[in-house]
């Protein structure tokens, strides 16, 4: 099969065309370096199938980082027909040095000028018909995003594949390769640049958003905005979801079964389905919460919040873009873990994925969601949430202050802050469907199997009450009751904690199991069972404790050290453990 | 002649010297800071955070303590 790769500079939008071109949705974010796994894709072009391969995004084929690296090994031993150069044509003055080491490669390139809409508001010209006479490559102008001039790139594209053949790529004539006289050569030749921008509206934005006082401000309204429009345009459909599934369960399912054992009945309904539908009431929370983030992300905001924080992370042995991760960690915290492979310095990078799992996940979102709702009264619960954020932040800071020393690097910062960009709703649509695929994925492995354990170790030996302290369950629970009595934790919780370790998304369901209640009355069961102290001590030792086996998974095989993993899961523990205890402590005196 | 941290902040001027390892010297290169090109500071980040440099049409971050191993020269555009 043919083969063809992308290859761009970081925020080249090479990611967006790739999934315009493929229709799949891989992550885009409007960030440096957020690919980082290689995406491979078939599609027709010009009447063969081809393989699309989407390099990581990177400055330099002569660099020493590890996705540098992943493209010159890929390059050195996958041999390709046709290199597919994206350029972001607003930056082509620079990411045309990218193309002069290409060009050494001997591999045929076809130049794409991306985002040709906004060099044009920028008032950048780009002339591919001088570029092509110039350097013998052919070139085009497109915009990714909105699709304007993809079609005849592709058909050119198709045109020089029918007569292509394989070729690897050789680096001999990389090192010596004049790159800076070339590349003002170039840029005279092609490039028609205004001298003076005209006061853009990027400009204006950051005066708001990276002022001292105000941007902070800014970031915390902003973050707030987005729970707050969750919680208010997610709990209706919460409730109307919910109330479908109890439907089903009453009119269809219970009829259905009923020929059934009752021990196998009960194990469906009540644990299979019970389990299923509590979780399936929350997709609508996370569509919505992913949604706005896709807002925020692909906009360009993310860099912004590198930019104010920097100051402060490089006090704690860090910088800008390790708090990025930590809010992308707001997410999931695996492609977070995954994000710092763009940090060069090992130290660096360490911490960072120290205090990348603390960061509250979409998982323990759901979580909080839930018990917030259940427990608090309804003007609290986003408040109570806020804080949560707040609590993982600062959990993210101590930590990292405590292990400064013990993680101790010195690595340049130096990152790009990407003009504003309006996200359109394609995007944002393909990046929530993408995460909720991800979520109903994930759903579909761990969550099934864990709520029919839940199920299984509640409901064994044969004949004990559900849950009961004779049940293989109560018996784990009663084992670790001494150690979370003191932070209000009792047993039937305990158990939640346990199965929260496998992945949080099991937790709810889990309780559901546990309690022996429906997806509708769950809600009311917690609030007579947990004071409000018992429940907020119980949320802080959600968000801090172990992070999900599919984190510890990614630490391990990230650091390739059992000792940092070891670490990274002890430490969180401890942490959680006291400041439950602290808060159920404060709590309860309080509220008396 | 001044180290880029010292430059004022909105007032253009050229690069002459990058006194980085090659590692860094590599990045800077890849990100538009090369001998010859005109750079600004576009502002400075509050608590001695980081600056804001604009390339041509690219904007940076770029702490202060790297900022000082560039050299710039203001003479040409004052």
């Amino acid at each position: 099969m043919k083969r063809i790769a992308l290859l761009g500079m970081p925020n080249c939008g090479k990611s967006s065309l790739f999934n315009r071109v493929t229709g799949a949705s891989a992550r885009i974010g409007n960030w440096p370096g957020i690919t980082v796994d290689l995406m491979r894709a078939r599609l027709l072009l010009g009447g063969q199938m081809v393989e699309m391969v989407d390099l990581p995004g990177i400055y330099d084929l002569n660099g020493y980082t590890d996705d540098e690296r992943v493209v010159r090994d890929f390059l050195g031993t996958q041999p390709v027909d046709l290199l597919v150069m994206v350029v972001n044509a607003a930056q082509a003055d620079r990411q045309l040095r990218l193309f002069l080491q290409a060009r050494t490669l001997g591999v045929p390139i076809v130049v794409l000028f991306n985002m040709a809409d906004e060099a044009r508001r920028l008032g950048i010209g780009i002339d591919p018909a001088a570029f092509t006479a110039h350097t013998g490559a052919a070139a085009f102008s497109l915009s990714a995003k909105f699709g304007d001039g993809v079609p005849d790139a592709l058909a050119h594209i198709g045109r020089t594949l029918a007569s292509s053949a394989p070729t690897q790529a050789r680096f001999d004539a990389l090192a010596g390769a004049d790159l800076e006289h070339a590349l003002d050569h170039l840029t005279r030749q092609c490039i028609d640049t205004p001298i003076t921008l005209s006061a853009s509206h990027t400009d204006t934005i950051d005066r708001v958003a990276l002022h001292p006082l105000l941007g902070p401000l800014v970031f915390i309204a902003a973050m707030a905005l987005v729970f707050n429009a969750v919680f208010l345009l997610g709990a209706p459909l919460q409730e109307g979801i919910g109330a479908v599934f109890d439907g089903l369960r009453d009119h269809a399912l219970e009829p259905l079964l009923a020929p059934l054992p009752a021990w196998a009945s009960g194990f469906l309904i009540e644990g299979i389905y019970a389990g299923l539908s509590t979780v399936a009431t929350f997709v609508p929370l996370i569509v919505l919460f992913f949604f706005l983030m896709a807002l925020v992300e692909d906009s360009g905001y993310l860099s912004r919040a590198a930019f104010l924080m920097d100051a402060f992370m490089s006090r704690l042995g860090l910088d800008g873009r390790s708090f990025v991760m930590l809010v992308m960690g707001f997410g999931c915290n695996v492609p977070a873990l995954m994000g710092t492979r763009i940090m060069r310095a090992r130290p660096l990078r360490l911490l960072s994925m120290l205090i990348i799992p603390l960061s509250l996940c979409s998982a323990r979102l759901q979580v909080f969601l839930f018990i917030g709702a259940a427990v608090f009264p309804a003007v609290w619960a986003p408040w109570a949430l806020l804080s949560l954020y707040l609590f993982s932040i600062a959990a993210a800071v101590l930590t990292a202050w405590l292990f400064r020393k013990r993680f101790a690097s010195r690595e340049p910062f130096a990152l790009e802050l990407p003009p504003y960009r309006l996200p359109t709703p394609r995007h944002v649509l393909l990046r929530g469907w993408h995460e909720v695929r991800h979520f109903a994925h994930r759903a579909s492995r761990f969550i099934v199997a864990g709520v029919a354990l839940v199920w299984l170790l509640t409901h064994l030996p044969v004949g004990v009450d559900a849950a009961g302290t004779a049940s293989w369950a109560g018996q784990i629970g009663g084992w670790l009751e001494p150690l979370l009595r003191p932070i209000g934790i009792d047993v039937q919780l305990t158990l939640a904690l346990l199965f929260g370790f496998v992945a949080k998304e099991v937790m709810i369901g889990a309780m559901a199991v546990i309690f022996g209640q429906e997806t509708g009355t769950l809600g009311d069961t917690l609030a007579q069972h947990m004071s409000i102290a018992q429940a907020y001590s119980f949320m802080l030792f959600t968000l801090l404790y172990t992070p999900c086996l599919s984190t510890l998974a990614t630490l391990k095989s990230e650091s390739r050290s059992w000792r940092f993993t070891t670490l990274a899961v002890a430490w969180p523990l401890a942490l959680a453990w006291g400041v439950a205890w602290v808060a159920y402590t404060g709590l309860s005196a309080l509220t008396g | 002649m001044c180290a880029l941290s010292e430059l004022a902040t909105g007032r253009d001027a050229k690069v002459t010297a990058l006194r980085a390892d090659h590692d860094f010297a590599q990045r800077l290169h890849a990100l538009g800071v090369r001998i010859g090109r005109s750079v600004r500071i576009v502002r400075r980040g509050p608590l001695n955070g980081p600056l804001q440099l604009r390339i041509g049409t690219t904007d940076i971050m770029l702490r202060r303590a790297e900022a000082a191993l560039i050299d710039t020269d203001a003479a040409t555009y004052a």
